[in-house]
């Protein structure tokens, strides 16, 4: 049990028998919150599954006006976050405090790589004229209507996880904070591992929107 | 502790995976594949899924609970795909104006 030095982190709560039950504990109140996130995100992909087997044309025109090339290496972005975050998890189980915050801040990079790309392909929506409203207008489809609930559903969709991954950089953020000062060890590192599976989660939204928004019919084009 | 490290060369090699999965489903869906398009998209995205769940996430160290969690949670959102489908595919057979 628990050392001097991390007395305080290391705080058993009374409700627990042992360390590892705890452990357990938070383990599954996170995936609780992660199921919960599941269904959130889970409206949205039905939603968008209904519009698309509504307008299937429009939705392969629209999507085939993203850059999929960028999409594909922000997807690579972001799985190269998640490689490096189970890395910052390994240190932190082996209690390499050193290790885990330049693998917490490559993650935090990464991060913030994939958020300034997607900054850059809504701030090309806008010049585009691919942002619903009055200015609307998409080249090569005879229904505008349609085409405005693929962008209302591409914004909406990216709109929310980006700002999952802004809460998790602010996670990041605090967590380096915390590892610099020494909060972490191989006996208590349950922050790093919760944060590891948020992240990871966020990863995994962004594995099906990428297919599903970019990757419509290309070949037609 | 039951905690489990795994080594970097798991880590490494389900990264570099994920990479190639993510360059065959971009250029996939450059071949005319008919409806088979959005399958094959959809089953690389589900394999990517199980590798970041189960190595990533450490499923496969996880306690029996926590996979009974998550299962649970796969097939509440199933039943909301599966139910609303149910609805939307069989509106027109009805004949009733207005559906």
């Amino acid at each position: 049990m628990a050392s001097e030095g991390h007395a305080e982190t290391l705080a058993l709560r009374e409700q627990f028998d042992t360390a590892d039950q705890q452990k357990d504990a938070s383990t599954l109140g996170m995936w609780v919150f992660l199921i919960t996130e599941i269904m959130f995100f889970g409206g949205m992909f039905l939603a968008y599954s209904v519009y698309r087997s509504s307008y299937p044309v429009v939705f392969a025109v629209a999507s085939s006006s993203l850059n999929a090339v960028i999409g594909a290496v922000n997807t690579a972005v972001l799985l190269c976050s998640s490689f490096t975050m189970v890395m910052a998890v390994r240190a932190a189980q082996l209690g390499q405090r050193r290790a885990i915050l330049i693998f917490l801040i490559l993650t935090l990079i990464l991060g913030m790589v994939f958020l300034g790309v997607k900054a850059y392909e809504w701030n090309e929506k806008f010049v585009e004229h691919h942002v619903p409203g009055p200015t609307f207008h998409l080249e090569g489809v005879e229904m505008q209507g349609p085409a405005q609930i693929f962008f209302s559903l591409y914004f909406a969709m990216t709109g929310l996880h980006a700002l999952h991954m802004v809460i998790g950089v602010g996670l990041l953020t605090w967590l380096i904070i915390a590892t610099y000062r020494g909060r972490f060890s191989a006996q208590y590192m349950t922050p790093v591992d919760i944060a590891g599976l948020y992240w990871h989660f966020v990863d995994i939204i962004w594995i099906f929107l990428f297919p599903l928004l970019y990757l419509i019919d290309r070949h037609l084009r | 502790m039951h905690e489990q490290v795994d080594s970097v060369k798991t880590y490494a090699l389900v990264w570099i995976v994920l990479l190639i999965l993510t360059a065959v489903t971009t250029a996939v869906a450059y071949v005319d594949l008919g409806a088979f398009s959005v399958v094959v998209a959809l089953v690389i995205a589900v394999v990517k899924m199980l590798l970041v769940a189960l190595f990533f996430m450490h499923i496969r160290h996880s306690t029996q609970l926590t996979r009974l969690v998550v299962m649970g949670g796969l097939i509440w959102l199933f039943i909301l795909l599966l139910l609303t489908f149910a609805d939307f595919s069989t509106r027109g057979w009805t004949g009733v104006p207005g559906r």
